[in-house]
């Protein structure tokens, strides 16, 4: 009897036009497309983008040096070299994130004792030139500097989370 | 005006013909492009609703201008000959495919005198035509010089010869039911409303064309001559540029013809569906019979595109087993039917 029933069920295609009826359906659904340049997708707060280095209020780099970001990066991609300024506090000369080599895992964000290096939001950046993908120090405070008060909302967003 | 009439009349009348005969051929293919172009278009958009997206929509209005954008991008692009493939072949194949596509058209009736050829042996033609298309896949496969588009053209052709005898057995059934081989005999032989075309007395017959012309054409769900996560693209790897955009015209080419031929031989053609009713007939009689066609056919395309975004493609062993083993001895049964309601003289449809 269950072969009988299976045999007509097969010949008379019933699963396949169940199966055009839910596609038949979805015809009609609303999209769910998201018109990319006019439109963008929300962004967490936690996004780890483009990076950034960042200042305290009176205009002071936050790094000290410290090369603790330098030594979490799974992917070798940051090279610091220190040296003390003038008036000896430790701060560096070269900071340097290679985004090719980057994998934006946050772990130098998690690292950092100060909150100077953070990953932004920003994920719209592109390279037209070699080399254009090392972020070096200038890039990176610049980066920070135009985009302060975005990131000192996210890391206030996130840290009762911590 | 005046120039032209003159030009025309001082012709021999054999070359009038030829001339004649030639700018029918454009007005039939010329718009079977732009069709295909926008169809190409239609699946996109389709597919794409059928799965919550929306589909190309940046090039022109809506994406209107996609398709010509394809085919400019396609006609830019570098016929790449591969090292040890036969040229000749190689370059043929896809004009083998194309041909039989577009000459199929010559005997289809658009309209109760709207034919090109208007021949006896019409349904004969088209079904020699519709099988010599494979030999382009075939010569394609093998041409290429490739494992994997030789593996391609194997698949098809067994697939094709297979679906080929079950949809010849359809299409015997429509003859046997028509009473003729001619085309627009066999539309007239529909004559009637809805219910007395022949897709309700020959049911299982229209299901097994309509599936076996999926199958003929290559299409999902039985698309393993392309087969893409198995053997890349199968038979057209190798092809690019042009040679790979006139593969892909004749596939949708042949897609049209099946549709439009499903909708002739088993939904009526040109007839109105309301056709002797009592009071949708007298309304919907003023309707010109090519309309009618058309929509029948867009149904049937729509069809193609909404099994594409339905099936998974079906396993190799499970198309010779459902060709076979299912459609043959369904039509064959089916043809042995209606040869005795023909016979008879059944109400309703063959008295």
């Amino acid at each position: 009897m269950k072969v009988l029933r299976n045999y007509l069920k097969s010949l008379f295609l019933l699963e396949l036009f169940r199966g055009l009826s839910v596609t038949g359906r979805y015809l009609f659904r609303k999209k769910f497309t998201v018109m990319y340049p006019e439109e963008k997708a929300p962004v967490s707060p936690r996004f780890r983008g483009l990076h950034a280095l960042r200042r305290y209020p009176n205009g002071e780099e936050r790094c000290i040096a410290c090369k603790l970001c330098e030594a979490t990066c799974p992917a070798l991609a940051i090279t610091i070299e220190a040296e003390p300024r003038e008036d000896g506090s430790r701060r560096t000369t070269r900071y340097d994130i290679d985004l090719f080599k980057c994998i934006y895992c946050g772990y130098c964000q998690e690292a950092c004792p100060v909150d100077a290096i953070v990953e932004t939001r920003i994920y719209e950046y592109h390279f037209e030139n070699r080399g254009e993908n090392i972020m070096t120090k200038e890039k990176l405070l610049a980066v920070g500097d135009k985009h302060e008060a975005q990131i000192a909302a996210d890391i206030e967003a996130q840290a009762k989370y911590r | 005006m005046e120039l032209f009439n003159s030009l025309w009349g001082a012709l021999p009348s054999e070359l009038q013909y030829l001339v004649w005969t030639l700018v029918k051929i454009v007005a039939i293919v010329l718009p079977l492009m732009l069709i295909v172009a926008y169809y190409t278009y239609a699946e996109r958009k389709i597919i794409g609703y059928m799965q919550v997206r929306i589909g190309p929509n940046r090039v022109g209005p809506k994406g209107w201008l996609q398709p010509i954008a394809d085919a400019v991008k396609l006609m830019f692009k570098e016929i790449v000959l591969p090292t040890k493939a036969n040229k000749l072949l190689f370059v043929i194949a896809p004009a083998i495919t194309l041909g039989p596509a577009l000459a199929a058209w010559a005997v289809f009736p658009f309209d109760e005198e709207l034919v090109l050829a208007d021949i006896n042996a019409g349904l004969l033609y088209i079904l020699a035509l519709t099988s010599v298309g494979v030999y382009g896949v075939i010569i394609a496969g093998w041409a290429s010089n490739s494992k994997y588009a030789f593996l391609g053209a194997l698949r098809s052709a067994a697939q094709i010869v297979s679906y080929e005898i079950a949809m010849g057995f359809a299409l015997v059934g429509v003859l046997v039911a028509a009473g003729s081989l001619n085309l627009g005999d066999i539309v007239k032989a529909q004559q009637g409303g809805l219910f007395s075309w022949f897709w309700l007395p020959l049911l299982p017959l229209f299901g097994v064309y309509l599936i076996s012309g999926v199958a003929e054409t290559n299409r999902a769900p039985f698309d393993v001559a392309e087969g893409e996560s198995e053997i890349v693209a199968g038979f057209h790897v190798e092809y690019s540029g042009m040679v790979f955009a006139v593969f892909f015209l004749a596939e949708y080419a042949n897609m049209i013809l099946i549709s439009a031929l499903t909708a002739l031989m088993f939904m009526g053609g040109w007839l109105s569906p309301f056709h002797g009713w009592p009071l949708l007939g007298p309304l919907f009689d003023w309707v010109p019979g090519f309309f009618w066609l058309v929509i029948k056919t867009a149904f049937f395309m729509f069809l193609f595109l909404w099994f594409r975004a339905t099936f998974p493609r079906y396993r190799y062993d499970q198309i010779m087993r459902l060709g076979w083993k299912v459609f043959i001895p369904i039509t064959i049964v089916w043809i042995a039917v209606v040869g005795l309601a023909v016979v008879y003289q059944m109400p309703w449809w063959f008295d």
